[in-house]
């Protein structure tokens, strides 16, 4: 008795397993599709161009202010740190250095997506999945006007561009919070901060691999939000959820991303 | 040409191995305002979706000016819905767009026209909906009256030959109603339309109809003017035209013996 019910718990859980697993993959490949299809849709937005500068300003600028806070605190706790450790050194000069290949390297590009889900993403999946739910998509597609090349194309190509561009203030903002912290206040050496900064940040292989990294996390960030807005039941739950999992994915997404970037760039 | 502009032949559609219709023949004529009614659930939007193409039947056709819908690749289809207006059942409003540019949409993305013609277009277009003086203000200051008119001005920015209304009537109250009636009546024979409206309010639609057809079940359960409907003794059509509550269609979704079910319920 026990025995059977223990076989009928593990025949459950491992189909729940597998219905879940054909469920990933499938997703994953209608993501992949939307993509696709967003890739062959974007000749005509890029002919109407304000539709993208539209979403830029709607995904870009309105998240200015969310990452140039964060940045900001984020070089003082860099700068923080940094000096407690490297004063132990007697290194505490190398600051600026410090402060400068953290954000440009590594936390000016994940930060930035991170908070870019948060804000911009679930902005992008709510609004989509709202006008799925309230039929305008469908409103679209009766207009004989492709709701991806219309709504998904532009958003998409705004989060490409928006992305580097946020991840570069971010790490120049995050640059002056680690100045102001590290040379008024703790009274490091200005000049020993700039030049060390500059004598050790490579334009290649710090800054460019950024913004790489950061275009990467632009177009993965983006494409789920949309998708996930996409693919949304259209139900209030439906668009909640969908919300939600814009987040996590996008975060896991990025965090997963920024390893294998990382491990390409660095030639391990 | 046909006299008819749409056909519906033989036309089954299901999913998830459920079968919503099985055999349904319509014929839209030219220049007509036609009816489809039948109980909540019967798939009447659907034959509206199967008409404009975005979903395939099972089995059978839908022709529209003779062309064969779901055998259309996406080109012709979005050709054949040039053709096409539909007002969909909450006006499906673009909500970041300001009531002119909801007319306008459909001429910014199918014509060149001078943005001086746009406006002139769309102004006509919302005069003869009775909302000019409305073209600044946004969807949400809208009442459900309201956008459904400026839905139904969005939908002819065309001039489209066939226009589609989902449920024009729900919702509103009797003015707004008696507007909309008017509108469809005025705007299908003012632009040499024909009409299909899917809706199940009797008395609005008898008043202006020419041809109505019954869905139940799957199939076409009666269909003829709204007179011949009026006089049918068909159980089903009588139950519905006079808003009877049990007939042909149940008052009880379908359960096993309530009392059995009862006695024998356990918590």
């Amino acid at each position: 008795m026990i025995k059977s019910a223990l076989l009928i718990g593990l025949v459950r859980g491992l189909r729940g397993i597998g219905h879940k697993s054909i469920k990933g993959i499938w997703r994953f490949g209608a993501g992949i599709r939307l993509f696709w299809l967003t890739l062959m849709s974007s000749g005509e937005c890029f002919r109407r161009f304000h539709l993208i500068i539209r979403e830029v300003y709607f995904t870009g600028v309105m998240s200015l202010i969310i990452i140039l806070v964060s940045a900001f605190f984020v070089g003082m706790v860099l700068g923080l740190q940094g000096y407690h450790t490297l004063q132990k050194y007697g290194s505490s000069e190398a600051i600026g250095v410090l402060v400068a290949l953290a954000l440009v390297r590594e936390l000016g590009p994940v930060v930035t997506a991170l908070l870019f889900a948060g804000r911009a993403g679930t902005a992008i999946t709510a609004e989509i999945g709202l006008m799925k739910a309230t039929e305008q998509l469908s409103a679209m597609e009766m207009m004989a006007v492709s709701p991806i090349a219309r709504v998904i194309a532009p958003r998409f190509w705004a989060g490409v561009i928006a992305m580097p561009i946020l991840a570069i203030l971010f790490s120049m903002v995050g640059i002056l919070g680690g100045y102001l912290l590290a040379v008024p206040v703790i009274g490091v050496d200005a000049g020993a901060f700039w030049s060390q900064m500059q004598a050790n940040v490579d334009w290649r292989h710090d800054i460019l691999n950024g913004v790489i990294k950061s275009v990467v996390f632009g177009v993965a960030c983006t494409m789920i939000a949309l998708f996930e807005g996409y693919d949304a039941p259209p139900t209030a739950e439906g668009v909640s959820r969908a919300t939600t999992r814009t987040v996590v994915t996008s975060s896991l997404a990025v965090l997963g991303l920024d390893f294998i970037l990382t491990s390409f760039m660095l030639n391990v | 040409m046909t006299s008819n502009i749409v056909e519906i032949d033989n036309l089954s559609f299901g999913y998830k191995g459920r079968m919503l219709h099985q055999g349904i023949n319509m014929a839209f004529a030219r220049g007509k305002v036609v009816a489809i009614m039948g109980g909540s659930g019967s798939g009447k939007t659907t034959l509206l979706r199967l008409i404009g193409g975005q979903i395939k039947p099972s089995k059978g056709e839908v022709r529209v000016d003779g062309q064969v819908v779901h055998k259309q690749d996406r080109q012709g289809i979005y050709k054949l819905r040039r053709k096409m207006g539909m007002l969909f059942q909450h006006g499906a409003l673009f909500t970041d767009l300001s009531v002119f540019e909801n007319v306008a949409f459909p001429m910014r993305e199918h014509t060149d026209l001078p943005e001086s013609m746009i406006r002139d277009l769309v102004l006509l277009k919302l005069n003869a909906v009775g909302l000019r003086g409305a073209y600044k203000l946004m969807p949400a200051e809208l009442s459900g009256g309201m956008a459904r008119r400026v839905a139904i001005a969005r939908a002819i920015a065309l001039d489209p030959n066939i226009i589609m209304y989902d449920e024009p009537f729900a919702g509103l109250d009797p003015i707004s109603m008696g507007v909309v009636c008017d509108l469809i009546r005025t705007l299908n024979d003012a632009l040499g339309a024909t009409s299909i409206i899917v809706t199940h309010d009797v008395e609005e639609t008898f008043r202006f109809a020419d041809y109505i057809y019954f869905v139940a079940n799957g199939v076409v359960a009666a269909e003829g003017t709204p007179e011949q409907l009026r006089n049918s003794d068909l159980p089903f059509v009588h139950q519905f035209v006079f808003g009877e509550k049990d007939g042909p269609v149940p008052f009880h979704y379908a359960a096993g013996d309530y009392a059995s079910e009862m006695l024998g319920y356990e918590a």
